[in-house]
């Protein structure tokens, strides 16, 4: 139940959404009729699965057993000693199957799309590591499976796409926009639209129309759950911060939102500022957003004064996405987090960093983390303590960075 | 009453459907879409949706994804769409305009001002793709304030008990999306439709139109005689997409083969005698 917990007191910051899916002035159900009754059936059905211990006995059995959680909080001793500051843990959630935090929410979901009599499931990707962890656990349940993925990422994202197909998932690169995430994103919308009667969209970030946010949210919700009692366990108190990578924000969301009562955990989420956040091209959207409607929720996003949504940029294709959850949108307003950038260049010698010291590939977006956690680690004391999301592995970057490096393969 | 039902009651009382044509502003460039739009109430549009063009049309087929990616290209804003409508009422007091659009732009404009700018353009109703009654709060104030119609979406997966929600706050006319799916693509039997109408009349007076789907004159008799409107939108825009040269272009086949197409469907659609009907 602790992951999933809601219960949380009307003054505590953890009790939204509200009943129309708001957090603050954020969040809602910006969708057309036609999937206006299908999610609030899912709104419904995913109540009842949260309040039904056996949802909960059969989720656990999974993390357990197929995930392999809990993942490890561990203390990067010769990146600390480097960086001469604060104490780093990193919490290990590329160590999961399929190599990131993605299979945390995807086997809530896909267990739920299951109670709901679904057959079919459609999915977003951008980097394919939610695709990944959709296609496996179609596999797992024998089910059928739709990948919408942006044309450009396809093709930057090769391995993943290779993954994704061995594992019997149908891959559809969008060519629509600039094909990425945000393009991904409304294909997916598409299919759903059409195939109601046996489709689940199961959605990869706390993004989208409600309950989605909340739900992959509560999904989530498990690495900050388990973070908080192994830092309990080695330290005997709560990190001074803690940093996570945000694209759309689910990795972020989960390591945070059980902090979130704890104003003395900085909470720092950090943006992919692209070639810089004042360069154009940069998928920064809290620091160079403002707030609109796209995808079915208000939140904020890069656009232009008409209100047309303008492609994002990063190295990374997890974090490409010119939008962002809606929860964080509202932390970020009320000043409970802090929303930072990592620039591509920063991310690079981040990746490098960890890679060199730890013995551990960061995914690209997680590199972004790291970025900012090496530079915020050397400001604050040795006694302080630092809690970094390394929520994916980099296996399936290193034909962007080794590019990048002017390295042929 | 306003311009949409003042049009309804004079159709009733003719015992004649509606054909309710579509435009994307600025597709493929200004004047084009403002020729077209000038067009066609003498080609025989009762009514007519201007479409507003929008990055990220999520809920629109590759039909009208194209012809709001060319309508941007063409320089398509919120304030350049209000002046097409503004130029069009100048010489057509009667014919009822409908913007049809996404919630961002309408947000990124200000929803009250909007509505002032929009009544003041001559625009008589508003659908909103992704605003459901759940969100549409958003605009019904400065709607109602300025005399804007809310025409809201209906679909075949909205339950009978969940009607009156959808209702509650709608004017102008009802718009039965008759197919689960995106626009211009599958298209509903007869059948379908015979099934649908019923349940609809049943929770509402509002006159009520079909769209998605609607190809043919045929399709088009087809839904007129169970409802009271056809939209067509991918079909006239697809015949707009291949007039355009290599550039994308419009060229002087452009206006006159929507125009053309339309008058058949009118003729198809003004056929069909809906006396004694309701």
């Amino acid at each position: 139940m602790s992951a999933t917990d809601t219960q949380a007191g009307a003054n505590s910051l953890r009790s939204g959404p509200d009943g129309r899916g708001r957090f603050g002035i954020f969040g809602g159900r910006f969708v057309a009729e036609t999937l206006m009754p299908l999610l609030l059936e899912l709104d419904a059905a995913y109540r009842t699965a949260q309040a039904d211990p056996e949802f909960h006995r059969e989720l656990d059995y999974y993390l357990k057993d197929y995930v392999g959680r809990p993942s490890p909080l561990w203390l990067a001793r010769r990146m600390t000693e480097q960086l001469g500051g604060a104490k780093i843990y990193m919490k290990r959630e590329e160590l999961n199957h399929t190599g990131s935090h993605k299979l945390n929410n995807v086997m809530g979901q896909i267990l739920l799309a299951r109670r709901m009599g679904r057959t079919r499931i459609v999915a977003e990707t951008g980097a394919g590591q939610h695709g990944v962890a959709t296609a496996t656990v179609c596999a797992l349940f024998g089910m059928k499976c739709a990948i919408y993925m942006g044309a450009t990422d396809v093709e930057r994202q090769k391995p993943n796409v290779f993954r994704m197909r061995l594992l019997g998932a149908e891959v559809v690169p969008v060519t629509a926009g600039a094909g990425t995430l945000k393009d991904a994103m409304n294909e997916a919308m598409r299919d759903w639209v059409t195939n109601v009667h046996d489709t689940y969209f199961l959605v990869g970030t706390v993004a989208g129309p409600h309950p989605y946010p909340q739900m992959v949210r509560d999904f989530q919700s498990i690495i900050g759950v388990e973070t908080r009692e192994q830092i309990m366990a080695a330290e005997g108190r709560l990190p001074d911060a803690i940093v996570a990578a945000i694209g759309g924000g689910s990795n972020a969301m989960g390591i945070f939102h059980p902090f979130l009562d704890d104003p003395a955990v900085r909470l720092i989420g950090v943006e992919a500022a692209g070639c810089g956040l004042d360069s154009g091209r940069t998928a920064a959207s809290i620091e160079r957003g403002k707030p609109g409607v796209l995808h079915g929720n208000r939140t904020y996003l890069l656009q232009d004064d008409d209100g047309q949504i303008t492609e994002a940029h990063s190295i990374s294709a997890g974090l490409d996405y010119p939008g962002v959850g809606p929860e964080h949108s509202w932390l970020s307003d009320i000043g409970r987090a802090e929303y930072v950038g990592a620039t591509d260049q920063e991310a690079l010698d981040a990746f490098q960093l960890c890679t060199r010291t730890e013995g551990i590939i960061p995914a690209l977006e997680s590199a972004h983390a790291i970025a900012y956690a090496a530079k915020l680690a050397p400001t604050m004391g040795k006694d302080q303590i630092i809690v970094v999301n390394i929520s994916g592995r980099g296996d399936k970057d290193i034909f962007t960075v080794a590019e990048h490096l002017g390295v042929k393969l | 009453m306003s311009r949409i039902a003042r049009r309804f009651a004079t159709l009733r009382a003719q015992g004649r459907g509606a054909l309710i044509p579509y435009v994307e502003a600025c597709d493929p460039d200004y004047d084009t879409s403002l020729a077209i739009l000038r067009g066609m109430p003498a080609a025989g549009a009762d009514l007519i949706e201007v479409g507003v063009p929008f990055s990220d049309p999520s809920a629109d087929g590759p039909t009208i994804q194209k012809a709001a990616l060319r309508g941007l290209k063409g320089g398509s804003t919120m304030k350049r769409v209000l002046e097409m409508v503004r130029a069009f009422r100048a010489g057509d007091d009667g014919t009822p305009i409908i913007l049809m659009g996404y919630t961002n732009p309408i947000e990124a404009y200000g929803p009250e001002r909007f509505c002032m700018d929009a009544k003041a353009a001559g625009v008589d109703g508003l659908i909103v793709v992704d605003m459901p009654p759940e969100e549409a709060d958003l605009l019904a104030g400065p709607a109602a304030a300025n005399g804007l119609d809310i025409i809201r979406l209906v679909a075949p997966t909205t339950p009978n008990a969940r009607l009156p929600i959808v209702f509650n706050g709608a004017s102008g006319f009802v718009y039965y999306v008759s197919i689960t799916g995106v626009t211009g693509t599958r298209t509903a039997s007869t059948d379908e439709l015979a099934a649908a109408l019923p349940r609809l009349r049943k929770a509402t007076d509002l006159p009520i139109a079909i769209g998605f789907g609607i190809r043919t004159p045929e399709l088009a008799a087809n839904a007129v005689s169970v409802a009271d409107a056809a939209v067509v939108a991918s079909a006239l825009l697809n015949t707009l997409e291949g007039t355009l040269d290599g550039d994308g272009k419009a060229t002087a086949k452009t206006v006159p083969a929507v125009l053309e197409q339309l008058r058949g469907l009118a003729e198809a659609i003004h056929a069909v005698s809906k006396t004694g009907s309701k």
